[in-house]
């Protein structure tokens, strides 16, 4: 780049790149058509998931997938989450991140491939591309065109569609965090709330503008996750190789190629590779695969299908842009077989990774069979911390916070343990009424806060250890249990 | 210094300085960023005319929009308190002791009581209302002057002992020491005798002799029994919560000089509904009593029958 020719040509240098624009070229094999399949199912999961709905009873919302913020739940099938049980969502956060490094260090860049919704909007808005500008060529013509009636026809045509599949994205996020047809209702009506609307314009320019324009620009100036997969992979990781020791040195066109098995005495060695630069023009990112693994490259696996359908019209074997490992490209080099795939994918990387992600996942999968839908807190009044009453027994004050976190209203009893002669009331009852336990009634899915008084007689520690228990007055029962003190004036005046 | 020369990889001017064989190109700035530069000195002009800003020597301009912070606080303030008007009104209408009948309204008015407690009230309550000695503790079951709604209400509006109002709570214990109605051994067996009552002390000689001179000194405000009357403040002697102190000195003291204790009257301070809603916070403190109507009172059924219905005024829209 910058040889003494460059200095002395009097050429200005550009500080930045422009980008050079990418008109891929529509290809059909076994990669594409993995491609599709994994567009069909992401999309499928995206805008169908907050439509499936999900039978809690009366108290709790029938939608399957649900982010309450507003009712600070999460709802996921028969899963709810409290916000002080976010690290169930943390473990899920952490176990996605695992499985993406266990992918990656396994078959590389597969996500970037094939499931980043980078990846699967760019391709969606490329196949829109073709269907109204038609195919490379007829791309290449149209950009070089000067804007005229036709051009600006075919600009705004695909303009319009980007937008719609793009509101059509935005426009589904927003299901995840209400009811979905109550919301599309309002929506549609103008009743949804502000930041229903806020939130689907936002999306949709960002969708227009990643998925219609920046597209591998994303990817190669971006997105911080190629830099960290860099990090992840070894020589046993799975890239799209150039077999380069099959394609050296290059022949120009078909027919140098066919020629050369009459030309043998020619003497000159000839590469697999006939220079087509089909994998070039079908690349979605535009980068030359031979020059080697680069940064540019998502493994997407469509110029595999290009050279593969060029070597079965030259007939030479398949597979000179294939998925390999820089292990086995070693081994090829020295003409070696390629180790078999079990063993590359059963290292101690790999199974370290699986085994953390498991263990993680075995792990959140018992607590959250195992966890309490009762819980208790006791707060005991500070100030003051202790009163005297008429007749000479001394109070203290606590909130009882008692989360009842089913979707079912339920009676709970809270009783005493640790203090002698008490007597517990609330803050809705003379202290006639007091007993040695209380009896609360808390709404379906709800936390109740209740002032709650208890009494014992002034004789005793200065400050004693007290537990409150409850336990659920049903058949189903379960109980919870709050540490807190019980204190008493002492020899203070 | 070498000469400003243009650097032909780059075709940029070089500011004309060399150190050591490096040079500077002289890049301008990005037309973007001068423009938003330019941008930002035109508004800052154009904010120091429209809002408060040049210091003069008195004081600074007032600017041609005429704003200033102490009059959006003002403008605040009142959206603040239009807010809260259905809620204040209906306070305002609904007569103390019925409050508890609208757990909405005794939940706000709680509350407003809360905050104006710790402006008002804590100097001499505390901050949690537990008092100190001659400043009584409110949370407890024991009330001088009653601890329903109604009572404390009017204690609060009133004051207790207020100088120069006819309609505070009003009662004065005699100094039996200072002023020579008993001598001190007669005042040494009154206190046994008290303390007797109080369950903090056998009865002995000391006491029995205290008993009758309680009967004829004490009694009059204490009641025979020593449980005290509401009626003019006259403290239960029997129960475990002393004002002053319980021990013997303390009584001894009480005894000799009496108490005088002052509170001022509230509702020359504060709105009538600042004070309804004291009177609910104070009132849940945890010793709050129930309001028991006085059926024969001629006076309290004239009330009721002046006041709008409060359960009906108090439906208010949001």
């Amino acid at each position: 780049m910058s040889s003494l020719a460059d200095l002395t040509d009097h050429e200005v240098n550009r500080f930045f790149e422009a980008r050079k624009k990418v008109f891929p070229r529509e290809v059909d094999g076994p990669f594409r058509r993995f491609k599709w399949a994994i567009m069909a199912v992401t999309l499928a999961i995206y805008y169908v998931t907050p439509w499936l709905r999900w039978d809690r009873g009366p108290h709790a919302p029938d939608q399957a997938v649900l982010v309450d913020i507003e009712g600070r739940r999460f709802f996921m099938f028969q899963i709810e989450i409290w916000p002080h049980e976010f690290y169930y969502v943390a473990g899920l956060l952490i176990m996605a991140a695992l499985g993406l490094f266990l992918v990656t260090s396994a078959v590389g860049r597969a996500w970037c491939g094939y499931a980043c919704p980078q990846t699967v909007w760019t391709d969606l808005f490329m196949h829109i591309e073709r269907l109204v500008d038609g195919g490379r060529r007829d791309q290449f013509k149209l950009d070089a065109e000067p804007w005229g009636a036709k051009k600006l026809a075919k600009r705004l045509t695909k303009w319009t569609l980007w937008l719609l599949v793009a509101m059509a994205t935005g426009g589904a996020w927003i299901f995840y965090f209400a009811d979905a047809p109550t919301l599309a209702r309002d929506f549609v009506t103008g009743e949804a709330a502000g930041v229903a609307y806020a939130t689907v314009g936002i999306l949709t320019a960002t969708t227009f503008i990643f998925g219609g324009f920046l597209r591998e620009q994303v990817c190669i100036y971006m997105c911080p996750w190629p830099r960290i997969q860099t990090a992840l992979m070894d020589d046993k990781s799975l890239l799209v190789t150039y077999k380069y020791w099959r394609g050296e040195p290059r022949t120009r066109g078909v027919k140098r190629a066919a020629k050369q098995v009459d030309d043998a005495a020619e003497l000159m060695p000839q590469g697999d590779c006939i220079d087509c630069l089909a994998c070039v023009a079908v690349c979605p990112t535009g980068v030359d695969i031979r020059e080697g693994p680069q940064i540019g490259c998502i493994t997407c696996g469509l110029c595999i299908d290009a050279c593969d359908e060029v070597m079965r019209r030259i007939d030479r074997p398949e597979k000179l842009i294939g998925y390999t490992t820089v292990e086995d490209e070693k081994l090829a080099v020295e003409g070696k077989h390629p180790r078999p795939p079990l063993e590359r994918l059963l290292r101690p990387r790999t199974l370290v990774y699986f085994a953390v992600w498991g263990a993680i996942g075995l792990a959140m999968l018992f607590a959250l069979g195992n966890r309490s839908r009762i819980e208790l807190d006791a707060g005991q009044t500070r100030n003051p911390l202790y009163i005297t009453l008429s007749d000479g027994d001394v109070r203290n004050g606590y909130t009882l916070k008692l989360r009842n976190m089913q979707a079912r209203p339920r009676r709970f009893t809270v009783a005493l343990q640790g203090l002698e002669d008490y007597e517990m009331w609330d803050d809705r009852m003379p202290r006639e009424d007091a007993g040695a336990t209380l009896t609360l009634d808390v709404p379906a899915d709800a936390v109740l806060r209740r002032t709650v008084y208890v009494a014992a007689p002034a004789t005793g520690e200065d400050k004693e250890r007290i537990l409150f228990t409850t336990r659920a007055a049903d058949d189903e029962g379960g109980e919870a249990i709050a540490e807190t003190f019980f204190n008493r004036p002492g020899d203070r005046p | 210094m070498a000469e400003q020369r243009i650097d032909e990889p780059t075709g940029t001017q070089t500011v004309g300085h060399e150190w050591d064989g490096i040079e500077e190109l002289d890049t301008p700035m990005p037309r973007w960023w001068l423009w938003t530069l330019y941008a930002t000195i035109i508004w800052g002009i154009g904010y120091t005319v429209f809002y408060p800003a040049w210091p003069m020597i008195e004081q600074a301009t007032k600017g041609a929009l005429g704003w200033s912070s102490r009059e959006q606080l003002a403008a605040e303030m009142d959206a603040a308190a239009e807010e809260k008007a259905p809620l204040t009104l209906a306070i305002a209408q609904i007569p103390i002791e019925r409050l508890p009948e609208d757990s909405r309204l005794l939940a706000a008015a709680v509350e407003g009581g809360r905050a104006a407690f710790k402006v008002n009230c804590v100097q001499c309550h505390g901050a949690g209302a537990a008092g100190s000695t001659g400043y009584p503790n409110l949370n407890d079951d024991d009330w001088l002057w009653g601890g329903d709604l109604k009572a404390i209400h009017t204690t609060l509006e009133h004051g207790i002992r207020e100088p120069g109002n006819d309609a505070t709570r009003m009662s004065q214990m005699p100094a039996f020491g200072r002023d020579g109605l008993l001598t001190r051994t007669e005042i040494e067996d009154v206190v046994s005798h008290v303390q007797v009552i109080a369950g903090a002390r056998k009865a002995d000689a000391s006491a029995r002799r205290g008993a009758a001179l309680f009967e004829t000194n004490c009694a009059a405000c204490h009641g025979p029994a020593g449980k005290g009357d509401r009626t003019q403040g006259a403290p239960n002697l029997t129960d475990a919560i002393w004002l002053y102190g319980g021990d013997r000195a303390s009584l001894v003291e009480t005894v000799s000089n009496a108490r005088y204790g002052i509170m001022p009257s509230w509702s020359n301070r504060l709105d009538p509904v600042t004070v309804k809603m004291l009177a609910a916070y104070v009132h849940s403190l945890g010793g709050g009593e129930e309001f028991v109507p006085e059926d024969d009172s001629a006076e309290a059924a004239d009330a009721a029958g002046k006041t709008p219905d409060p359960v009906e005024q108090n439906v208010q829209p949001r």
